[in-house]
């Protein structure tokens, strides 16, 4: 059977934080459907909490510290993700909204991730299904069907549970698929890619391209249509 | 191996005493700079080129040959031209002008700059900057190695039987960089005309350019001009130096704090780990230096940013001081000493004209009596009468 990498992105600050609490919780039901299906899991916390002194550097210059490099590096060995946060002011918290538009486009194309969100009132349950999906849609994800939301309320509710297990559920049988591995195998180049990109691993050069022959002396015009085209032979 | 300075032309408040420089002052302190970088025994000084405040260098040819009619040895350069907005004709003319006025003692860098609105004020767009930037030196290639082009392009009104003029000092090229760090297509073209490629060394995580400096040797190779070891490589570097570490990180910190680029981010210390920034004693400057050629291998030029951030005109003399006394004379013997003997020299104009012309003379285009277009014939050149057609007899 396969062993799986799972890394947890969490951006709650208190200590005990409930959003942690909820990643936990569900990083817990992954690696214990996961072993039941016969997959070790190893799992890695990424608190964004810990990242913070490291963020305006990385926003104002993609300069990433070392903790940020570590998560980056973690992130491109996942399998999966439980990415979790806070809600403030009926968003996701600004840390996490931050951390994720520092990565490169393509770090995370075709994971599977579970998305979480805490807060205090049940009013903001639909962040995670109206925000959180977006952005990951925008990273090319592949976010599980069940969202995990808790406001202050659920965490008493058995019906919290209940999500979580189906959430986690989904997850273990995306993971099993293979789909993100079979979408850098086979379809990886088909996305935008920048040199250096997916997290400093994207460093391959084409040679083949209009691009590189006109480095090479050549044009961008069609040699048919160009009576200049010095690689026309006469 | 060259030891120079960078600028980028920025007129910035000194936040130590409050004070922003008139474009008139900046304008005088670079050029004293300048001169000064060859006073303390720098080989190189460049300029950069902007379109919009608050940088002053728009016009790099004009001041460089003001700076060459005041020095003698120092190689002028640029860091970068922008050879996407210029018109490479242009450039073909004003760098050429340039060469004959400092009798060779300059070399050009090209880059495409990340301005996206200046890209517009020049009939450009952002979007096109990187096939611009290819083809218009491909372009300039040409215009600078034969005397009549006929050539059209994407971006360009095309050319037929155009003559750039004048022809380059001795009919040899300025040598060209071309600056990048993370854009294989620009090191490809580089390997490909045998020309130089320069790394700013300044932000980006060096395993990056790391690789496209390999990448660049390699190619250098495959396309015949020599050995890896032969490419020829420039790194550019900033450093602010005191007699001790404390004294330079006491003096450079509220500059560093306040700089336009970096500044209100990292702390100075964590910007000293993650780039090539060093701050400290001349020995500690020498050490991280010379880290830059154990990651890239042996290199021809050596250019430091130190005049930006608002520091004063004063300090940064200093700092020449500095540099040309305590730090590039030990560089200078330490890498010397370390260098491999395959590696090549520093490019000069000298060099280029022996290994064009052996012991023979350089040629000396003299053009023949104006005939109103240069359309017509070959070359336009007394010495190449026999390939010029001449009106058809009837």
């Amino acid at each position: 059977m396969t062993d799986f990498r799972l890394v947890v992105v969490s951006a709650g600050v208190s200590e005990p934080s409930s959003t942690r609490l909820l990643a936990d919780r569900a990083t817990q039901r992954v690696s214990a459907l996961a072993l039941q299906r016969g997959h070790a899991v190893t799992v890695t916390t990424v608190d964004l909490r810990e990242l913070l002194p490291e963020l305006p550097t990385a926003m104002s210059n993609q300069l990433l510290g070392p903790k940020f490099t570590r998560a980056v590096d973690a992130l491109v060995g996942a399998d999966a993700l439980v990415v979790a946060t806070p809600v403030y002011k009926a968003g996701a918290s600004g840390l996490f909204t931050s951390f994720f538009q520092v990565l490169d486009n393509d770090l995370l194309i075709g994971k599977p991730v579970i998305l979480a969100a805490t807060a205090g009132t049940a009013r903001h349950a639909l962040v995670v299904d109206e925000e959180l999906r977006a952005l990951f849609a925008y990273l090319r994800t592949l976010p599980v069907p069940t969202s995990l939301f808790a406001a202050t309320e659920d965490w008493t509710d058995k019906a919290l549970g209940a999500r979580i297990d189906r959430a986690a559920k989904e997850l273990v049988l995306l993971m099993e698929s293979g789909f993100a591995r079979a979408v850098k195998d086979e379809s990886w180049g088909a996305y935008q890619h920048s040199y250096g990109s997916a997290g400093g691993t994207e460093l391959g050069i084409e040679l083949d391209s209009d691009l590189m022959r006109l480095a090479t002396g050549g044009s961008l015009r069609d040699s048919d249509e160009d009576p200049f085209d010095p690689r026309r032979q006469v | 191996m060259q030891f120079g300075i960078m600028s980028v032309s920025d007129i910035t408040r000194d936040p130590v005493s409050g004070v922003t420089p008139s474009e008139a002052e900046r304008i005088d302190a670079i050029v004293k700079i300048a001169v000064h970088a060859e006073e303390v025994g720098l080989d190189v000084f460049a300029i950069g080129e902007h379109h919009n405040p608050p940088f002053v260098s728009s016009s790099p040819t004009t001041l460089l040959a003001h700076i060459g009619a005041l020095t003698e040895r120092l190689v002028l350069t640029t860091s970068t031209t922008l050879v996407t907005t210029n018109d490479p004709v242009r450039l073909a003319e004003e760098y050429a002008m340039l060469q004959h006025l400092v009798k060779g003692r300059m070399d050009l860098m090209l880059g495409r700059g990340n301005t996206a609105p200046v890209y517009p004020w020049f009939g450009q767009d952002i979007r096109q900057g990187l096939p611009l930037a290819l083809e218009n030196y491909n372009l300039l290639h040409r215009l600078w190695r034969e005397d009549v082009v006929d050539w059209e392009g994407q971006f360009r009104t095309p050319l037929q039987g155009f003559t750039s003029t004048p022809r380059p000092l001795d009919d040899v090229p300025p040598f060209v960089w071309h600056g990048s760090i993370r854009t294989p297509e620009i090191a490809e073209q580089a390997a490909y005309y045998g020309n130089g490629y320069f790394a700013n060394n300044i932000f980006w995580p060096k395993e990056h350019y790391q690789r496209l400096i390999r990448f660049y040797r390699q190619r250098f190779e495959h396309y015949g001009h020599g050995t890896q070891k032969q490419a020829i490589v420039g790194l550019g570097g900033q450093a602010f130096l005191a007699k001790n570490s404390q004294d330079a990180h006491d003096r450079f910190r509220p500059y560093f704090n306040e700089a336009p680029v970096y500044g209100h981010g990292p702390t100075m210390e964590d910007f000293e780990e993650m780039t090539p920034l060093s701050v400290g004693s001349p020995q500690e400057v020498i050490d991280k230096t010379l880290t830059f050629r154990d990651a890239f291998g042996d290199y021809q030029r050596q250019l430091f940013l130190v005049d930006h951030a608002g520091l004063p005109l004063k300090t940064v003399l200093e700092q020449l001081d500095l540099l040309g006394e305590h730090v590039v004379p030990v560089l200078r013997a330490e890498l010397a000493a370390r260098r491999d003997p395959e590696a090549a020299e520093a490019p000069t104009h000298a060099a280029l004209v022996t290994a064009k012309y052996g012991d023979a003379e350089p040629r000396q285009p003299r053009p023949n009596a104006n005939r109103g277009d240069n359309v017509t014939g070959g070359s336009p050149y007394q010495d190449s009468e026999t390939a010029v057609a001449a009106y058809p007899s009837l």
